[in-house]
């Protein structure tokens, strides 16, 4: 069973000619199957804990350790990381001009299976997948992210992670900039992977909102670069109810 | 790109914009138009029309010490039936109608070529096949003169190759016979030390449309120079242009439309990509719309893309206008460095690194490579564009 092993990781980034730490001994572990939400206040480093874990070159790991299934993500290379099994959906996915979708899920397919798939197969299978997200077909022939629309990028995210079926699925603010209609699809796309038990996630995100449709096994607190309480859903209902408040005042003298 | 700068000036519509007092593209060139080399001054390097160029490295083209020696380039030209090629002597009416030269190198080789090549397609003929022009250096050096000319309601597709190692001057005129069509691919794929200097000259008829298609990989300095002009309204000039210019080349693309009739078209597209130390990309696009040319509907856009340090852009566009009375005219210029954004996103998907900037680069020119509609001059296009990028992973 594959198994995210985060231990005592920090994280830094030059920022205005200064180092600035921004993870603080993180400390989590994430198995096959199961959801853990990880909530927290707007600059507590939930954003830092995803772009470091797929590799970012903006930041810098100062101590502890990542693997992936014992092996070191730390050591691998940003599209090893992702061969290796981890799929981070990206809040602010890049436009790539001239790239098309389809073109662009294809070879992202063809490196993840390490070989290329079957043209008719792989035809139909993006076919179905974008229609389950409500994705109209011209979409595979509009160019990577260019002119989306903030739901579009979204969905197209998720529509990535249907196909590629990673291992370990970080979803950063994933929910951040939808309305009620397009949460839900999107909410949908991601339970239809976790349904099938094969994948961890990893669920980023400074609302409640979404834990409506996607309900997390484990809800973690962020707060000032590592997490500062650990619980079960219920977790997330007690944030809802009394807000961050507590614990960035807690974090800040801690 | 995240970190491209978009510049657009003058995009209008007609009746609001601003009219220039006097035309300054004219001016703007150190001497006026002439097929004598002995009315240029031999350039110092600080001259307007010659202040990016690297004189040094024009092995002579530009201060008359440049001498032809024989079989220095071969020029093979292959015609489908009933397109006539002939050689003919400087006294033939045929030539320079086009166009005058406009700086000394361009008056340089008209001064000293032997035997120009005149290739005419008859009014009212259509080619099904291209005519094929190899221009093929043997480490000479020449002075060349074409003339492409189309008869009246003629449709015609041109690809000229340029290859091998040759210090090159020429000019090239393209005389468009009314509504006649002509596209014409010039592919300068010289071997690394070539010099290739050119001057295009287009004359538009009236209803005739244009469409030049500059590919510009190999040389060491190379430096084209294509102009149009209009004969009649109702004309069309698509000019685009893709580099990818290496280490130590120098690639220069100067453009000047000229919209001397009114109810003309244009538009100039360029794209390049620029790799590795000394890599240096000109490209100056100057569009003049006189006071005559109502009705103009005019846009010109330069693209670059810096995949590495040390490389370095000098984009120029220009517009002038002299009348209000028009339809459009705008242009836009970016250079954006290669944006690490977009190879993260790609490797965040498995994509590795060499194969993500190849996407990435395949992209930029794609748009462009696709506006071509000759579907093998774009796949060799594509293909050499995927050999150059292997050659810089390598």
């Amino acid at each position: 069973m594959a198994t995210l092993e985060i231990r005592d990781l920090h994280v830094t980034v030059e920022a205005d000619n200064a180092t600035k730490e921004i993870l603080k001994g993180v400390d989590l572990t994430v198995k096959q199957g199961e959801t853990h939400a990880i909530m927290g206040p707007n600059g507590s480093g939930k954003s830092t804990l995803a772009y470091s874990l797929a590799g970012h070159p903006k930041y810098t790991i100062t101590s502890g350790t990542v693997t992936l299934d014992g092996e070191d993500v730390l050591e691998m290379s940003v599209d090893e990381r992702a061969r290796a099994g981890l799929f981070l959906a990206m809040q602010y996915p890049v436009e790539v001009p001239g790239v098309s979708v389809s073109n662009f899920l294809r070879t992202s397919a063809t490196a993840i299976r390490g070989e290329a798939p079957k043209l008719r197969t792989w035809v139909k299978e993006v076919k179905e997948a974008m229609q389950r997200l409500n994705m109209d077909p011209s979409f595979a022939e509009r160019n990577v992210n260019e002119g989306f629309s903030g739901g579009e990028k979204k969905r197209h995210e998720i529509l990535q992670l249907e196909l590629l079926k990673p291992k370990m699925a970080i979803l950063d603010e994933t929910d951040s900039g939808l309305d009620v209609d397009a949460l839900r699809v999107v909410s949908e796309g991601v339970n239809r992977v976790r349904e099938t038990g094969e994948v961890g996630t990893l669920l980023i995100t400074h609302y409640t909102r979404i834990l409506r449709y996607i309900k997390p096994d484990h809800v973690h607190v962020f707060s000032g670069g590592r997490i500062v309480e650990s619980g079960g859903a219920e977790l997330a209902d007690k944030l809802e109810n009394e807000g961050y408040e507590g614990y960035t005042k807690g974090g800040a003298s801690a | 790109m995240a970190e491209a700068q978009n510049i657009p000036v003058g995009s209008t519509t007609a009746g609001s914009i601003a009219v220039a007092a006097e035309s300054t593209v004219a001016t703007r060139m150190s001497a006026p138009p002439s097929f004598d080399v002995a009315d240029f001054p031999v350039p110092h390097g600080r001259e307007e029309e010659w202040r990016f160029t690297p004189l040094e490295r024009l092995r002579g083209l530009h201060d008359g010490t440049a001498v032809a020696n024989g079989d220095g380039v071969k020029v093979d030209v292959q015609a489908p039936q009933g397109v006539t090629v002939e050689a003919v002597g400087r006294d033939d009416a045929r030539l320079g109608k086009a166009g005058t030269p406009a700086d000394r190198v361009a008056a340089q080789a008209y001064s000293a070529f032997e035997k120009a090549s005149v290739v005419t397609v008859p009014k009212e003929t259509v080619l099904t096949e291209p005519i094929r022009i190899s221009v093929h250096g043997e480490g000479g050096t020449a002075f060349g003169h074409q003339v492409i000319e189309l008869g009246a309601f003629a449709e015609a597709v041109v690809v000229i190759d340029h290859t091998g190692d040759a210090v090159l001057a020429a000019n090239v005129d393209y005389v468009l016979g009314d509504g006649a069509k002509l596209t014409v691919v010039s592919v300068q794929d010289w071997d690394d030390k070539a010099v290739h200097v050119a001057q295009h000259n287009a004359l538009i008829g009236r209803d005739a449309s244009f469409k030049s298609v500059v590919v510009t990989f190999g040389g060491d300095v190379v430096r084209l120079h294509p102009r149009v002009q209009y004969a009649g309204p109702g004309g069309e000039a698509e000019l685009f242009g893709l580099y990818f210019t290496d280490q130590g080349q120098h690639q220069e693309h100067r453009l000047l439309v000229d919209h001397n009739v009114p109810h003309c078209k244009s538009n100039v597209v360029y794209k390049g990509a620029l790799q590795g130390d000394d890599a240096h990309a000109v490209w100056i696009g100057d569009v003049l719309i006189e006071a005559k040319a109502e009705g103009t509907d005019t846009y010109e856009m330069n693209r670059n893309l810096v995949l590495t340090d040390g490389a370095r852009v000098d984009s120029v566009p220009n517009l002038e206008i002299e009348t209000g009375e028009i339809v459009g005219a705008g242009h836009a210029s970016a250079t954006g460095r290669f944006d690490d954004e977009q190879l993260f996103y790609l490797m965040a998907r498995g994509i590795p690194e060499h194969e993500a900037r190849r996407l990435v680069v395949r992209g930029f020119f794609a748009e462009l490579v696709q506006q071509i509609g000759l579907p093998d001059i774009e796949e060799r296009l594509i293909a050499k564009i995927e050999e150059e990028l292997e050659a810089a992973v390598a």
